[in-house]
């Protein structure tokens, strides 16, 4: 079971339409940026990478310390930052969010791009992450 | 309350499984909603070319969520990284699910590299509107090149969509295309992916 975690949602333009911290560490005084830097450091990895391989999931693709970044790429790029060694677990956390996801795309009033606000939202991915990571 | 049945009452609209859904919905309904679509749009706009392009617009985000909600549905989360492969898929897939069958030809042009036709003997779409003389070359079937466009684009496959009618001998009605004019960095990429 991992600690920490930092979970983005990059649209296709690199802008973060969502963030979550998920984990019960504390966050440190220093570095309090530093998962978010760390994931947009990988964007770059990730836009090669998407082009090379038809599934959705790119398991681990970059390393910092002992943090892993994983990506699932659908149009838009899931980022985890997390030190968990658990790949099904993974796996399963972006596929559920992934379905959350296309729930409040589906809402013809959301326009695809924008930040994703709603708690109910928040709400989910905190108890998914919990279960899976 | 009258007819509760057992339909499962959902709290919010992120915990009801997405799920097949119905597979059909009511022809009439929809050319209802679509004419009231068209007309609405014809009392917002001066000319012919912005009425086209508010129904692509409404297409487009029709197109966002379908890709999505099918990349899920029907194709296990794959991810299609080639041209070919999201042409065909938007020809085949996209087409069953919105009209019930796959549409008729898909083609590429002969004059241009980047240009390919899906054409159609009638557009679901069209089947209920007539075009009167004096708007020429308008063409409902926007809606339904907004859709491919918002397909397209969100799989990452930037491309400019149009409609078309294209007569035909033989044939009272023309027949509809839709032109997809890929962008310079789709063929780029295409190349070096070989």
């Amino acid at each position: 079971m991992t600690t920490a975690a930092c979970f983005i949602i990059a649209s296709r333009n690199d802008i973060p339409i969502y963030e979550a911290e998920v984990g019960s560490a504390a966050k440190r005084e220093d570095a309090a940026q530093l998962p978010q830097f760390i994931l947009q450091a990988a964007l770059d990895i990730v836009q090669d990478l998407a082009w090379t391989t038809s599934a959705m999931i790119l398991k681990t693709i970059d390393k910092f310390n002992d943090l892993v970044v994983s990506v699932y790429v659908t149009d838009d790029r899931f980022m985890l930052l997390h030190d968990s060694r658990s790949d099904d677990g993974i796996k399963s956390f972006f596929q559920e969010v992934h379905e959350l996801y296309i729930k409040s795309l589906l809402n013809p009033l959301y326009l695809p791009g924008s930040r994703i606000t709603s708690s109910h939202f928040n709400t989910k991915v905190g108890a998914l992450a919990r279960k899976y990571l | 309350m009258i007819g509760t049945g057992k339909i499962k009452q959902y709290a919010n609209v992120l915990d009801k499984p997405l799920g097949k859904g119905k597979q059909e919905v009511s022809l009439s309904a929809f050319a209802f909603l679509f004419s009231e679509l068209v007309q609405y749009n014809q009392t917002q706009v001066d000319n012919i070319s912005e009425l086209e392009t508010r129904l692509e617009d409404a297409g487009y985000a029709v197109g966002a969520r379908v890709l999505e909600l099918l990349c899920h549905r029907d194709k296990g989360n794959r991810r299609e990284t080639r041209l070919l492969g999201i042409l065909s898929f938007v020809h085949s897939t996209v087409w069953k699910v919105l009209f019930g069958k796959v549409a008729d030809s898909l083609e590429k042009g002969t004059e241009h590299e980047d240009e390919y036709m899906i054409s159609e003997k009638e557009l679901l779409v069209n089947r209920f509107i007539s075009i009167p003389k004096d708007m020429g070359t308008f063409h409902c079937g926007a809606f339904v090149a907004g859709i491919v466009k918002g397909v397209l684009e969100n799989a990452g496959f930037p491309a400019v969509v149009t409609a078309h009618f294209v007569p035909v001998e033989g044939q009272q009605r023309p027949r509809t295309t839709i032109l997809i004019k890929f962008a310079e960095e789709v063929l780029r990429r295409e190349a070096r992916l070989g």
